[in-house]
């Protein structure tokens, strides 16, 4: 599927979202295990404010040199015999791989999981040449049986699942007889799967770190899938995010060390898989042919812009672990497959502010997304750069908001007016007030007072009671 | 130790009772108050709602209105850290960018200056009850007073506490966040309140006047039986049954 899920509008797709009683269980129980998880292992490497720093030195730097390490990259992977292909849109990185499966006269692909893959639409864009895709990532494998359900979360895509409900689907799709007992589950995936890997003909797999000094690429599981999917078909095919890159190993070493912690509080995944170009003379396994394909769409020109940290990111989503927001609408609400803070800040930049433009601002600014981010993007910030440009560049806020504003600019500037206009809210207020408290509030009050009372403003304010008493008429 | 008071307009309209318990506690601290009448709103409603240009005008009437102040208290977290903010806003601007950062120097959440400044950990105060505290966002990571608070209800005397479950949710305030999505801020008030309750705290203390309005105003929606104090007022309370 494309970068957009959906095309229900933005309330629409929110009050789905909370209505759905189960997934906002599934969500807040797994953020708060991952979360405790996550606490548990970065406390546990300690320094982690250090280590911080140090992620973010690693990304800010391969960001500043970009041009140099995709060079660096691509030729150390051509000097291995294997291709590289610059992709600037979508189509362009679809043209190609359809090309390259076409040439191999390729009938299956094996995919190991990838956002970025999912982002330029390429499974769709493959079946419509008659190619079969299957998803081998067992979140992913769920939500692509089930019709192409997408995904709702970047590390655990099915994560708005249940196990009965997986049951179900494979009952339905694959004519499973047994319990939903995970194991069973997927052990039933497993069988199903491994005759996929033994006939493919192309495996495709994402990206996490490009080592450009080497021209190698690792790929982090917990299942393994992508260590089969890397080695048993003939062509291999690796898709990445033009960012995605490490200068060497000993940075890839410290960059995969905070990604499992942050994403789901592991100090080492089950599998690191490390590929350099295709099969050597020596090698006993590995693909005869590979190309990488290295996706910008869009990714360029965030660059040098104030949007840049974003870059940074490594898709771990510990922000949309830590997300208020994520935790009760989940991720189909964001109407993009970057879902999260994360989601919310890249998808209007991929995307434009047509489709996001509500992103920004399902946000309180609390900075839990900030705080949690092992590469030090400042993720609440870029949300409020996001709204500034909204309403400064882009000039789409609603007219009552840019009135009321320009009314709050003339009236908190200027103390005289301030005074009076505090001083008459009793009496503005009066009508709606019962007990010292408005249930009923006019204008864009009434969305609080849709949820909650709002206190009536008070008769003397403080600033009164400040100068009667220090006139001594009062004393409290 | 001459303290100007930066009141905060929801104090100043809304929650006059929490300035005057800040005005009282810092006088029996040994302060003397300052309120300069020109101060207006921090600005932060148009600031975070995108509307920097707006907010400017604000803040330098705020900039301007404590330059004389030797010490600037606030009795939320929320609105000391956009005083903070100032200087960031305000960058590469030769005239306003110092005056900024000079603001930010001399700007302290209250708490966090009867600690810090004034080394204070025990004020004297007494309330009985059992009660919760709920920890701001603004005020814990951005403007990173987490002890201060912790430190001066631990000394209250009579007070049971309580750690609140999730404490460090945010509510769902979020200022214009809470009007203009409306749908998810219900959803986490409601979830701040169920924990609340999981407490059994009669008394929820904050030290943000936001958070506490938005909190309480869904508590007293739903009719709950919980009282819910600023931290002002509790440090600043005297007697074992508070009125």
């Amino acid at each position: 599927m494309p970068m957009k899920i959906g095309n229900e509008n933005f309330s629409e797709r929110v009050g789905k979202g909370i209505n759905n009683s189960f997934m906002r269980g599934a969500v807040a129980g797994a953020q708060d295990s991952i979360g405790a998880r996550r606490l548990h292992a970065v406390e546990e490497l300690g320094n982690w404010e250090e280590w911080r720093s140090h992620g973010e030195e690693i990304r800010q730097h391969v960001l500043e040199h970009l041009d140099y390490y995709l060079e660096q990259l691509s030729d150390n992977i051509a000097n291995r015999g294997g291709n590289v292909y610059f992709a600037s849109t979508p189509e362009e990185a679809n043209d190609y791989i359809r090309g390259v499966i076409k040439k191999k006269s390729a009938k299956k692909v094996v995919k190991s999981k990838s956002m970025v893959t999912e982002e330029i639409n390429l499974n769709s864009s493959l079946e419509g040449i008659g190619c079969e895709v299957i998803e081998t990532d067992l979140g992913e494998y769920i939500l692509q049986i089930d019709d192409h359900d997408p995904p709702s979360h970047i590390v655990a895509p099915a994560l708005h699942k249940n196990k009965e409900q997986v049951r179900d689907v494979f009952t339905e799709k694959l004519g499973y007889k047994k319990s939903s007992d995970p194991t069973e589950l997927a052990w039933h995936a497993r069988e199903m799967l491994r005759q996929d890997y033994l006939t493919a003909d192309v495996g495709i797999t994402g990206c996490n770190f490009a080592v450009a000094e080497t021209g190698s690429f690792a790929l982090v599981t917990n299942e393994g899938n992508a260590d089969l999917v890397t080695s048993l078909p003939k062509t291999q095919i690796t898709v990445m995010g033009m960012e995605r890159i490490v200068p060497s190993f000993a940075e890839l070493e410290v960059l995969v060390s905070m990604l499992t912690r942050s994403a789901v509080g592991q100090k080492l995944p089950s599998y690191v898989t490390v590929l350099t170009g295709p099969r050597e003379a020596q090698d006993v396994d590995g693909p005869e042919e590979f190309h990488l394909v290295i996706v910008d769409n869009g990714r360029s020109k965030i660059l040098g812009t104030e949007f840049q940290s974003v870059l940074q990111c490594i898709r771990c989503a510990a922000c949309v672990n830590a997300c208020p927001v994520y935790r009760h609408v989940g991720g189909h609400s964001y109407g993009s497959i970057y879902s999260g803070p994360i989601g919310a800040v890249l998808s209007p930049l991929l995307g434009g502010y047509d489709d996001y433009k509500e992103l920004p601002y399902a946000s309180t600014l609390c900075g839990a997304c900030t705080e949690v981010c092992p590469v030090k993007i400042p993720l609440h910030e870029l949300l409020h750069k996001h709204r500034q440009v909204i309403v400064e560049k882009e000039g789409r806020a609603p007219v009552s908001e840019k009135l009321l504003m320009k009314a709050f600019g003339l009236g908190a500037a200027s103390p005289t007016l301030y005074k009076w206009g505090s001083k008459l809210a009793p009496s503005a207020m009066n009508p709606f007030t019962t007990d010292d408290k408005i249930s009923k509030g006019p204008g864009p009050l009434k969305a609080w007072t849709d949820v909650r009372d709002f206190p009536a403003p008070n008769k003397e304010r403080f600033r009164d009671w400040y100068k009667n008493r220090e006139k001594g008429e009062s004393k409290s | 130790m001459k303290v100007t008071l930066f009141a905060t307009c929801l104090v100043d309209m809304f929650q006059s009772n929490v300035g005057k318990a800040t005005v009282e506690l810092l006088e029996r601290l040994g302060c003397e108050i300052d309120f300069p009448e020109s101060q207006v709103c921090c600005g932060q409603p148009a600031y975070n709602s995108g509307y920097v240009k707006e907010s400017k005008e604000a803040m330098k009437k705020m900039i301007q209105t404590f330059e004389h102040a030797e010490y600037i208290v606030c009795p939320s977290g929320s609105c000391a850290f956009m005083f903070h903010e100032y200087q960031h806003v305000f960058k590469g601007d030769p005239v306003w960018e110092p005056k900024a950062k000079n603001l930010a120097n001399k700007t302290y959440e209250l708490t966090q200056f009867i600690v810090d400044v004034l080394k204070v950990e025990d004020v004297g105060a007494q309330l009985e009850g059992k009660a919760t505290y709920h920890t701001s966002c603004h005020m814990t990571r951005l403007l990173g007073v987490k002890k201060a608070p912790m430190t001066l209800l631990s000394n209250v005397k009579g007070l049971e506490f309580t750690e609140l479950p999730g404490k460090e949710q945010c509510c769902g305030f979020g200022g214009t966040f809470s009007v203009k999505m409306s749908q998810i801020s219900e959803q986490m008030v409601d979830e701040k309140v169920q924990h609340v309750e999981e407490t059994d705290a009669e008394y929820l203390i904050g030290a943000d006047a936001g958070c506490l309005m938005n909190i309480g105003g869904r508590i007293n929606r739903q009719g709950k039986p919980i009282k819910v104090m600023h931290i002002a007022e509790v440090l600043n309370s005297r007697t074992f049954s508070f009125q």
